[in-house]
């Protein structure tokens, strides 16, 4: 943990207050551990709960959209002591739990042929590694579990493990379209790991360092007091930004990448002979999946835990944190409400074609900032137009390449 | 520009998102369990009997138990017992009423000819969906205190279908009360110009009274053509008895 400077307002530091009064409480040899099982229960609460209240704010956002009401009608249970269950439905938001109880009360079918132990492996496998980073996420000021100087790398190489899962589930089905399947899928996660990966090292570039919390350090100042030094609001940052967005969403398996698991038109893909309750954890393991690459968003491009203004750091960081975490989901979940599904050639296309030449030069264009960062007056004007100018001409090149010979579609007797 | 088409499809599902909030247009689902299902006008399922009166529906049924429903009905879900006796009708007249009149929901496919062959406007068809019921038997035959429903109702549920109804019936009414008022008067001076010559017999007094009033006041003025009551087609009237299977084999 850094350092922890007494002048701080409580709420700031009570989450590791409460920690530290409740491993005083034991002996001495069970303070280590206690420290540290704390913080792995915190997260798997935390984020479990975040994940049971992403699916259904995604379920009721999407349907919003498609100007449906959503679910809406789980309440409390006829057995709940609460007074108030028979007449209120909490407006459905404890679905999530039904659907839990769902999950766990399948049956679950492991298919005669399968790899039993390799069928079971997986989606262990996929929720832990899936899991594994959130340890070097800073969530706030103080609250950051593991701190490593190379956090970044350790993110990727966890992140990238769940691809080993997929494919694992592919393989031990025993089932050709599963295995066709997590070849597909495999060849999507490579594809865009690249462009996900070439995207964050500029911000390494600038800000010299691969440890999480030091990057959000080095964000952590204002112009006149409102302008936040966010890298995303650099023309370097901003590229960066969208590049990862877009690989986001293909590493995370969500719409309009989600080919592997394209339930309306594979059964499910390396998901095929999954059912009940392992088929739930590879539901979970997307969606921390999902957490955690925007956690990491928000840490590298958004600021992390500062707040936007100056004179709003009242507020907790690991409020402001959350508070950025679910402004990217609930962006996930508008993009999947609006955009269609691409195809594999198209996917790829648009990934070794477009997202990592793009991500290459914005790599020169992060080199170009941090070499120029002692400039001051019109040259730190001049050095703002250059560096836009060196991502926009050729994004406008290669998007003009990209789309010929896709014209508007003419409808000849439609009107 | 690339990515232009993106922006414009997000701004799309903005609006539709905030739309769905305040333009009712938009939200079409009914909460049905909660908020009663809304039925258009036409929908009709599953016939009824209809009463004149709420506050005695067995005494004023409208139906006279002609078993003409019963025989046509094509699945032959309805079954209708002739009292042994008269009872007086809305009009005053004395008529036949349904002992028994069932229906056997499970049975009956909806297809309204029960109701386009009735004269009397006496059988319409409901607006019923929640029939439901754990018994397959007891619970989906619904005898006739379950289908005697007013007139009310009727005007509740179709309301353009039921003044048509009833502004044909009350013509009806009045024609043959008119036509019952001039008979009873051509008798009367018929009577008075015959008294000289012979004797009226008793009997023959009593005949004529009992026959003027026998024609229900539908049937006696009926020669206005009605989408209700059609006049039957002939080769569907022999009687299921006659030409049924366990009859015609013996």
């Amino acid at each position: 943990m850094s350092a922890t400077p007494g002048t701080e307002p409580f709420l700031e530091r009570a989450p590791l207050e409460l920690r530290d009064w409740f491993v005083r409480l034991l002996p001495e040899p069970l303070q280590w551990l206690t420290h540290h099982l704390i913080t792995i229960v915190a997260i798997l609460a935390v984020f479990g709960l975040f994940f049971a209240f992403t699916t259904v704010a995604e379920r009721k956002l999407l349907a919003r959209v498609q100007n449906r009401l959503g679910p809406n009608r789980s309440g409390l249970p006829k057995f709940s002591i609460l007074p108030w269950h028979l007449k209120h439905k909490l407006f459905g938001l404890t679905q999530p739990f039904a659907d839990a109880i769902k999950a766990l009360t399948k049956e679950d079918i492991v298919p005669a042929e399968a790899d039993k132990f390799l069928h079971f492996l997986a989606p262990v496998i996929v929720v832990a590694f899936s899991l594994m980073t959130f340890a070097v996420l800073p969530f706030g000021r103080h609250l950051i579990p593991v701190e490593l100087d190379s956090a970044l790398l350790y993110f990727f190489a966890a992140g990238s493990a769940t691809e080993l899962a997929i494919f694992m589930a592919g393989w031990s089905s025993r089932n050709k379209y599963s295995l066709l399947s997590a070849m597909r899928a495999l060849a999507q996660l490579i594809s865009y790991e690249l462009p996900l990966i070439l995207s964050v090292v500029p911000v390494i570039l600038v800000t010299g360092t691969l440890s999480t919390q030091a990057i959000v350090l080095a964000q952590g100042s204002w112009t006149f007091g409102f302008l936040p030094h966010w890298f995303v609001f650099t023309p370097w940052g901003f590229a960066g930004f969208l590049i990862f967005l877009v690989s986001a969403l293909a590493e995370s398996n969500r719409s309009p990448f989600d080919l592997p698991e394209a339930e309306s038109e594979l059964i499910a893909g390396h998901l095929t002979e999954y059912s009940g309750f392992k088929y739930a954890l590879f539901f979970m393991a997307e969606y921390f999946g999902l957490t955690a690459l925007s956690g990491l968003g928000v840490t590298i491009f958004l600021g992390g835990w500062q707040a936007p203004c100056e004179f709003l750091q009242f507020i907790p960081s690991y409020l402001w944190f959350m508070m950025k975490l679910v402004l990217m989901i609930v962006f996930f979940i508008w993009l999947r409400g609006t955009l269609l599904r691409l195809r594999i050639d198209q996917l790829t296309r648009l990934s070794w074609k477009f997202l990592v030449p793009l991500a290459l030069i914005n790599l020169v264009n992060g080199g170009f900032w941090a070499l120029t960062a002692d400039c001051s007056g019109p040259l730190q004007i001049a050095r703002i137009a250059v560096s836009f100018s060196v991502i926009v001409i050729p994004f406008f090149v290669m998007g003009r390449s990209l789309s010929t010979g896709f014209a508007p579609r003419t409808y000849r007797y439609a009107p | 520009m690339l990515g232009s088409g993106i922006i414009n499809g997000l701004i799309v599902t903005a609006k539709n998102f905030a739309g769905s909030y305040y333009d009712p247009k938009r939200m079409v689902t009914q909460q049905y369990p909660e908020e009663p299902a809304k039925i258009p006008e036409n929908y009709r399922n599953f016939p009824f009997l209809v009463t004149e009166n709420a506050t005695d529906p067995m005494g004023t049924l409208r139906c006279v138990a002609c078993q003409i429903c019963e025989k046509e009905c094509p699945p032959q879900c309805i079954i209708i017992e002739k009292s042994k006796d008269k009872k007086p009708d809305a009009t005053g007249k004395m008529q036949l009423y349904p002992a028994v009149f069932g229906i056997d929901t499970s049975v009956c496919m909806s297809c309204q000819i029960c109701v386009e062959v009735c004269p009397f406007d006496a059988i319409k068809m409901d607006q019923v969906f929640e029939i439901a019921a754990t018994n397959r038997f007891e619970g989906l035959f619904l005898d006739r205190e379950k289908l005697a429903k007013p007139n009310s109702y009727y005007h509740q549920i179709h309301p353009t279908e039921a003044a048509e109804v009833d502004a044909r019936l009350t013509a009806e009414r009045e024609a043959a009360a008119e036509k019952a008022k001039a008979a009873a008067a051509a008798k009367a001076a018929a009577a008075e110009v015959t008294r000289g010559s012979r004797p009226v017999s008793p009997s023959s007094t009593g005949q004529e009274t009992s026959a003027t009033p026998a024609p229900n006041p539908a049937s006696a003025a009926a020669p206005a053509p009605s989408p209700m009551a059609k006049p039957l087609d002939e080769p569907r009237r022999s009687s299921p008895s006659e030409d049924g299977p366990t009859t015609s084999n013996s």
